[in-house]
């Protein structure tokens, strides 16, 4: 069979992509374990830790509310992508959709495609709503100029390129589908507390600043505190400045890595179908 | 047509095996298996069936062994060669615990898997789901779900269909309309390679049937003469006037045809029965009949 050939065979990968991103959006939607869990839950904090750090007041006049606000739309968007991916791509595995894709001619990229474009889909929803209640109730200041928005933008694009990457990644490593969450979850929730969303991050201990910094959501909280803190407010970071070059950086560097990983472990079958 | 060129067959298979730690799954497989044929593979649990099918499907690796699958190495087929192919599987949880996807959302998104698909709508329709196709597909009865597992493996328009166990858990008329389905597949051209536990399915559906046991085939053949069973000794029976006779024959007609003229016309009782197929099976697995 030569390229040519192959090339009119397969089906056409936009078209099959956005077969499977639908699949995604529908199957999100309707499953509401998933939606309460990635979705619903950082809302629900936001109102909690807001309502608690509302008017608590952080040197460089920014309210721990709106530090906190920044913090909790990075780590949501860990939550739709990373946690999301890394615990429906085990259970997927288990009850044998992936097998049945597998045995397809549908491209494969089409399957992670799908996976990326929902959680995009799942994170705009969430920052629109986690942005109309920061502001509404938090004091949380929507970007005034081009340039946050543009900064805004791009932490996102990368985050949730490089979150989901990882995600899908770590899949590989889950036996199967049952011990996923118990394995995520704990995952997502000790690197919210090392990486500045509910504590500030200037004030936790140097070595669990070092550790945190491997990861991307330091960098994601990070970056949207650029976005979303007055410019004051930088000389309270440990770098002092929001190092967004470093916040790209490391960003990218996860994507590549973290494919680089998915591509060795991603796996079709269940282990029993060796 | 089976001793035609390897260019005439679905599948060739030769001296496939595969071990699970040691233990032979398969140990030592032959077969051709022509284009537009329906073929069983009819053994018990455990027997290799599965790992066999799976391994003509791409979804596993062979230890040893040439396989060809429409001319091509499943271990090696590509998107072009998928295409080609329909799977059913055995398994298809995705289709209970994925809930949330109705029969049209499953078609349309199987559909967009393949290059040259058939329309979603048509295929619900062929499978007898137009009245449930805005239900979701947990919702289905066992039968029905199956029905779908089928059109979502014929929506690519597959030369070669692979069914493995289709029918495990249906009820006698849910067997009945799934293998009408089954058969009109064959009669459009379709190749079919079935694997069943059940003699009736096999000696329903298959042009030949090949018994497997223990990872190995002990017979091909088409269900009627498999194990002899066309020229096997009959037994006749028949009400004398001293009471029931039944009587050991190789040439039963010359018998009936003697008894007919004894009796005049009619002969009460007369019953000629091969051995079934069932107990032709039951001999080659090796268990009591």
């Amino acid at each position: 069979m030569n390229a040519a050939a192959t090339l009119v065979r397969a089906p056409a990968l936009l078209a099959v992509t956005r077969a499977r991103a639908r699949v995604e959006f529908l199957v999100f939607i309707r499953e509401w374990i998933s939606v309460v869990f990635t979705f619903i839950f950082p809302v629900l904090l936001l109102i909690i830790l807001g309502s608690i750090f509302h008017g608590q007041r952080l040197p460089g006049d920014v309210d721990l509310a709106q530090y906190f606000v920044a913090g909790m739309i990075g780590a949501g968007l860990f939550g739709v992508s990373f946690q999301n991916v890394a615990i429906a791509i085990p259970i997927e595995r288990d009850i044998g959709t992936l097998k049945r894709l597998a045995g397809t001619p549908m491209p494969r990229s089409a399957y992670f495609l799908g996976k990326m474009l929902m959680v995009a889909f799942v994170a705009l929803a969430q920052n629109v709503l986690l942005l109309g209640i920061g502001s509404a109730f938090f004091g949380l200041d929507l970007p005034d100029t081009v340039g946050r928005w543009i900064t805004y933008l791009w932490v996102i694009v990368l985050g949730i390129a490089s979150c989901t990457m990882l995600g899908i990644a770590a899949s590989g490593f889950v036996r199967n589908g049952r011990t996923a969450p118990a394995i995520m979850s704990p995952i997502a929730i000790v690197l919210q507390f090392i990486s500045g969303v509910y504590f500030v991050f200037a004030t936790l201990p140097n070595w669990m600043q070092t550790v945190a910094a491997i990861f991307p959501l330091k960098w994601i909280a990070q970056g949207m505190r650029s976005v979303f803190l007055p410019d004051g407010y930088q000389a309270q970071e440990p770098a002092g400045s929001w190092e967004l070059d470093r916040v790209a950086l490391v960003l990218a560097a996860w994507c590549v890595l973290a494919f680089l990983v998915a591509v060795r472990t991603f796996r079709w079958r269940a282990r029993t179908d060796d | 047509m089976s001793g035609g060129p390897a260019g005439d067959s679905a599948i060739v298979v030769s001296d496939l095996r595969k071990s699970y730690r040691g233990r032979p799954a398969v140990a030592g497989i032959d077969l051709v298996i022509p284009r537009g044929e329906v073929f069983s593979l009819l053994g018990p649990n455990g027997a290799g069936k599965t790992t066999t099918v799976e391994i003509l499907e791409g979804h596993r690796r062979r230890d040893s062994g040439d396989v060809r699958v429409l001319g091509v190495d499943p271990a090696l087929g590509r998107a072009a060669w998928k295409a080609r192919i329909g799977i059913v599987l055995q398994r298809s949880d995705d289709l209970t615990q994925a809930g949330a996807l109705t029969v049209r959302d499953w078609a349309r998104a199987m559909a967009a898997c393949f290059p040259n698909s058939r329309d979603p709508d048509e295929v619900i329709e062929l499978v007898g789901l137009a009245d449930r196709r805005n239900a979701r597909a947990a919702h289905l009865s066992g039968g029905q779900r199956r029905r779908l597992d089928v059109a979502l493996g014929i929506i690519g328009r597959p030369e070669l269909l692979f069914l493995d166990e289709p029918t495990t858990g249906f009820d006698p008329e849910a067997r009945r309309r799934f293998w009408d389905l089954i058969a009109d597949l064959a009669r459009s051209g379709t190749t079919i390679l079935l694997t069943t536990h059940y003699l009736e399915e096999a000696e329903h559906l298959a042009d030949r049937v090949a018994v497997i046991v223990d990872g190995r085939i002990m017979e091909v053949g088409p269900p009627q003469t498999l194990g002899g069973r066309a020229t096997a000794a009959a037994t006749v029976r028949w009400l004398s006037p001293d009471g029931p006779r039944s009587v050991q024959t190789c040439t039963p007609a010359a018998l009936v045809t003697d008894l007919a003229a004894r009796f005049g016309q009619d002969v009460p009782g007369l019953a000629v029965e091969r051995p079934s197929l069932e107990e032709v099976y039951l001999r080659m697995i090796g268990a009591p009949a």
